[in-house]
């Protein structure tokens, strides 16, 4: 399709620098208008499935068209709803700060899809090191939400943000230490190759020899995303909203926004690095290649999302189920349990690297 | 059985116990079951929760089937009433019987206690089963005695058959 608008563009004579300006324009499009819809959506389905959990219904009346669809319209009368409201600015904060803060956390949070591959073919930008640019970008999120805390001149408002710095930079070393096991074991810091060394059926997904890193690697972040059981930051019952209590209108919903795309974020990533990304689970199940189920067999986009469902549906039932870490215990949990079994695995993988241990690290 | 056999497994298993996680699938089978259970939800305007007849909604005035009004300007209510939202001012009639002239019910000071109901010797003043009703203005939810009145005529069917059905408890 691509392609195709250039083509079409190059026909009517238009230079090929604006060509190439414009068909990366329409990528970005369209990678961010879908994740826009999926945000929305997830919001929708994170209502639905907590009320389910607690033996309720969730939002099942606003409809569309004139029918109830079982309130499939409410992300959008929520999203109408936040744009028509008054965004209040406390009178003692600093206004340029406490407008510019949401933007801060909602700028990495897009602006990490970029390296994110959909398809062996399908990325934005197909940098080298693009795990490293990814642990780059989601890391400034966390300025977003200090600056907001501090902007807002409250007191909740600046206790969550403290929290939520601390917190996000302890997170940041295991999840870091997770991700360099996967390093290791793919030998390569892009995305896609990471992904091209799990081929071969699901038992060659990084998740078999990784499994405490990838554990460690999807709770540090539930923790990097803010996300119950560690939403401290947030701590309704505590500090009120914590870092934005004082927003109001389209800046705190911008602040959501960010969030459900880091979490979006999060569940891509796991799926790429530990659960092989577009590869089929079924890969090499030969008795399937003469059936009409061969299509199960082959990569597609459609096994990556499928598999960030799973993990988009794992932050709602944490939700649902655990109670809020105490702000010790996360301190606790973060430093002395995920760095230690990070730090050993990281040895177990070493020397399974090095001894080619069959089959995941024998091509490597 | 704590012997020094249990000194030693017990931290152990609960080592591996927490390193596994395993209290926290346990958690989340039980979410998981509820997630696709039966939901409790009444879906209130076209589904209702089953409601006694000892419902305490809006008040009523009830008169006699002859079309007398039954309150006698006892004014039990009125002292009885914890939020003083009863007002009473009494007179005799015509015919040389006692009868109310003003018969107030404040709403926005009624909590729907029921000792009027309980006190009236006579059943007249009631809490009906209404709860839906609104006012656009303060005063729409100062209950006159008119409006006592016509609430009771138009429930009476229904505000004699919980008595009847409750008679018998009280």
């Amino acid at each position: 399709m691509i392609e195709m608008l250039q083509s079409v563009l190059g026909g009517w004579g238009v230079p090929e620098s604006l060509v190439t300006l414009i068909s990366i324009l329409v990528k970005i499009v369209a990678i961010l208008l879908p994740l826009m819809i999926a945000v929305a959506y997830y919001t929708y389905a994170e209502r639905k499935v907590l009320g389910w959990m607690h033996v309720r219904l969730g939002p099942n009346r606003v409809g569309l068209f004139g029918h109830r669809l079982w309130g499939l319209g409410q992300p959008l009368a929520d999203a109408v709803k936040l744009m028509f409201k008054e965004i209040v600015i406390p009178s003692g904060a600093n206004k340029f700060i406490f407008i510019f803060a949401p933007i801060l956390s909602m700028a990495p949070a897009l602006a990490a899809w970029a390296v994110v591959p959909f398809d062996d073919t399908k990325v934005l930008a197909d940098v080298d090191a693009s795990l490293l640019y990814i642990l780059a970008i989601t890391s400034m999120g966390v300025y977003g939400i200090i600056l907001a805390g501090w902007s807002s001149n409250s007191k909740y408002a600046f206790l969550g943000a403290m929290r939520s710095a601390a917190q996000i930079v302890s997170y940041e070393i295991a999840m870091g230490f997770a991700l360099v096991g996967v390093l290791l074991a793919a030998g390569s810091i892009n995305l896609g190759e990471i992904v091209r060394h799990q081929e071969g059926g699901f038992l060659h997904w990084y998740f078999v020899p990784l499994l405490p890193l990838f554990v460690v690697y999807f709770i540090s972040g539930v923790a990097e995303t803010n996300r119950s059981p560690f939403d401290v930051a947030e701590g309704e019952s505590e500090i009120v909203a914590g870092f934005h209590v004082e927003y109001s209108g389209m800046t705190f919903a911008v602040f959501f926004l960010a969030e459900y795309a880091n979490m979006i974020l999060v569940a891509a990533l796991a799926s790429l690095m530990f659960l092989g990304g577009w590869l089929s689970p079924l890969e090499g199940w030969s008795f399937l290649k003469d059936t009409i189920l061969a299509f199960l067999t082959a990569p597609s986009m459609i096994w990556l999302f499928g598999k960030m469902l799973v993990f988009m549906f794992l932050y709602l039932w944490f939700r649902a189920t655990f109670p809020r870490y105490r702000y010790d215990q996360i301190m606790r949990l973060g430093w002395k349990v995920f760095i230690p079994i990070t730090i050993v695995w990281l040895v177990v993988v070493s020397v399974a690297v090095v001894t080619r241990l069959s089959p995941w690290f024998d091509a490597a | 059985m704590t012997g020094r056999n249990d000194n030693v497994i017990g931290p152990v298993k609960r080592f591996f116990k927490s390193l596994l996680l395993w209290e926290l699938l346990a958690g989340m089978r039980l979410t998981g079951r509820y997630l696709v259970g039966n939901k409790i939800t009444v879906q209130y305007p076209e589904e209702r929760a089953p409601m006694s007849p000892r419902f305490r909604g809006l008040h009523a005035l009830r008169r006699y089937p002859n079309g007398e009004e039954r309150c006698i300007a006892c004014k039990l209510c009125e002292v009885v009433c914890p939020a003083l939202a009863i007002t009473i001012e009494a007179a005799p009639r015509a015919d040389g019987s006692r009868r109310t002239t003003r018969y107030d019910i404040d709403l926005t000071k009624c909590i729907f206690c029921g000792f009027c109901e309980e006190s009236c010797p006579v059943d007249s003043i009631v809490e009906t089963r209404i709860y839906e009703y609104h006012g656009e203005q303060r005063s729409d939810l100062l209950m006159t005695k008119e409006k006592l009145l016509a609430v009771g005529d138009k429930y009476e069917q229904q505000i004699a058959a919980d008595r009847a059905a409750d008679a018998k408890y009280r």
